[in-house]
């Protein structure tokens, strides 16, 4: 009875469109992961065509020039390196301490699931309303102007999130042992912290930090919104100098109608694509190099 | 110390809140709250003023939705056969290559909107489109948004445990029921969690919708004209370095609050939905 029941309803099923469909479905799925993929070849290859004739050392060299053969983005370029560099000192301490304490000290559920639930929350923001908290309270509420040191410190609350994510998760990937061992020596929490997790974590801590830089890198809506449209000839020599950054200078050629311009931001978009790729690189090598250490 | 350091991201919310009711209040002041939410003229940079927010509004939302139509089935379709269909190679190397989509700028995308999307794929299409459209602005959008939804969904899917699909085939079951009967329902709460997060990031998106959207403000539901979003009304003020305290400074604070309220009610459902209907198997 159950035999024939089994043989009637599966093994001996007739129902062709089913099966077609079963064997379809994987064809189907992957037309999307195609179309996908194709999105990435589609943009860069558009840029790369467009920029590559464009590409030289003068680009990171000259200063921005109304005339496109002689136009560089030296200032953007400088700008760029300032307020990341710059934003960097402030998420990645003040995310490392975050995350320390979140994944290590924070013992009480409640309190860390809040703090889980405001920073999924502060992820989920809009980056251009950084940019106006930042204009009102940064440039215009503690007077430091449209400056280098407004853009960063918006850019560092801005991926303190990222940054806290990456430290949390690191310091769960130590194992417990590894703890006990020093506890059971002696050792305080703080020694803990300081000589076991610190040390361990830290490549992986320093992966997520990277993830936050190149984050901050290609950002261009609060920058925009805090320093404006700027037209730079000069090097930035102090961290209240007005600025611009490299996704902004692109920003200003890409809206020029002249297809010299359109060439001039290809090849920006090449060098800021570029380094990203080794921002990223970076990352990864990191992570390469230190992965096999932990395992006790 | 280390307290206060992961009490940073409450007050971050607490002053973002903060200084954008005040600049607002400010801005409200001059305007009346019923003409902001309900009027359909904006005309904040030139005479006469008019200040009714829903132009900006509705372009917003119809990139918004365009850009969903592109993700969710692109998205959902990779997640999917990533996590049920794909060798453990295939699996890598697509993923890495949409992170790879995530890590772009998106600068790089208001770019790719107007010199690639725009000339190569719609104006031979649809006859009468010019440069800037929603159109131009959603697709690139729905792009940038894909690996939201495919990564958040597909670690939905991969966490659904083996035990359900052995189950389902020992029953008799075929893959694809395996995969949209079972996998997928299980996974559902992340799925719904990816494409709301999804959809405030398009939202919020600005740089997309500055170069390829244009600046006009244009009240209309027709996605093949150029029309102004939120986020490009709020470039374009700060483009132009609008005075400290006229009532154009101002009205960036208000579009950016109503931003911000509307994108933060999405993200905290979605954040709901997860603590909510996650099942812990």
């Amino acid at each position: 009875m159950a035999d024939t029941l089994l043989a009637e309803r599966v093994l001996e099923r007739k129902d062709t469109r089913k099966k077609i469909l079963d064997k379809l479905a994987p064809i189907i799925l992957s037309t999307a992961v195609f179309l996908a993929i194709s999105a990435v070849a589609a943009l860069l290859i558009t840029v790369v065509t467009q920029g590559w004739s464009r590409l030289s050392l003068n680009l990171i060299l000259e200063y921005p020039s109304a005339n496109p053969a002689r136009a560089g983005m030296r200032s953007a370029f400088l700008g760029s390196l300032w307020t990341v560099g710059l934003s960097a000192l402030i998420s990645v301490p003040l995310g490392i301490a975050a995350g320390l304490y979140l994944a290590e000290w924070a013992r009480w559920k409640p309190f860390r699931r809040f703090v889980e639930f405001n920073m999924a929350n502060l992820a989920g923001v809009p980056s251009i309303i950084f940019g106006l908290v930042g204009l009102s309270l940064l440039t215009y509420g503690l007077g430091w102007g449209r400056s280098i040191i407004a853009g960063a410190f918006t850019l560092g609350i801005m991926t303190l999130p990222l940054v806290t994510v990456a430290a949390a998760e690191a310091v769960k990937t130590i194992p417990e042992a590894l703890k006990q061992g020093a506890y059971a020596l002696g050792a305080t929490k703080l020694q803990v912290t300081r000589h076991i997790i610190l040390p361990n974590s830290l490549p992986m801590m320093m992966t997520g930090a990277i993830l936050a830089i190149s984050r901050a890198i290609g950002e261009a809506a609060p920058i925009l919104v805090i320093s404006g449209l700027l037209f730079i000839r000069q090097d930035p020599t102090s961290v209240f100098d007005r600025f611009t950054v490299m996704p902004l200078q692109i920003y200003n050629w890409v809206s020029r109608p002249q297809v010299a311009f359109q060439e001039l931001s290809s090849a920006a978009i090449i060098v800021l694509l570029l380094l990203l790729m080794a921002l990223n690189a970076t990352a990864i090598a990191i992570r390469y190099r230190y992965q096999k250490r932990l395992v006790l | 110390m280390l307290l206060s350091a992961s009490s940073l991201s409450f007050i971050a919310i607490v002053v973002i809140i903060g200084t954008l009711v005040i600049e607002s209040s400010i801005f409200f002041g001059h305007v009346s709250f019923i003409e902001f939410i309900t009027g359909t003229e904006w005309t904040v940079l030139f005479e006469p003023k008019k200040f009714g927010v829903q132009p900006l509004v509705v372009a917003t939302a119809i990139t918004s939705l365009i850009a969903l139509t592109v993700a969710i089935p692109v998205g959902l379709a990779t997640a999917i056969y990533l996590s049920e269909y794909a060798g453990p190679t295939v699996r890598r190397i697509v993923k890495s290559t949409i992170e790879l989509l995530a890590g772009i700028p998106t600068v790089v995308y208001g770019y790719f909107a107007l010199y690639f999307i725009s000339p190569n794929l719609l104006m031979p299409l649809i006859e009468g489109l010019g440069v800037h459209s929603a159109l131009a602005v959603g697709l690139t959008i729905g792009v940038l948004i894909i690996p939201i939804v495919a990564s958040l969904s597909e670690d939905a899917m991969y966490s659904v445990p083996e035990d359900f699909r052995l189950a389902a085939y020992s029953l008799g079951a075929r893959k694809m029921d395996v995969v949209f009967k079972v996998v997928l329902p299980a996974a559902l709460s992340g799925i719904f969690a990816s494409i709301i997060l999804a959809f405030t990031r398009a939202m919020g998106e600005t740089m997309i919708a500055a170069i390829a959207g244009g600046f006009r403000v244009f009240y209309s539901f027709d996605p093949r004209e150029a029309m102004q979003t939120m986020t490009s009304f709020i470039a374009q003020v700060a483009t132009g370095d609008a005075p400290h305290g006229t009532v154009e400074y101002q009205s960036i604070f208000a579009v950016g609050l109503l931003l911000f309220f509307v994108t933060m009610v999405f993200n905290v459902i979605a954040l709901l939905i997860v603590r909510r209907w996650q099942i812990r198997y």
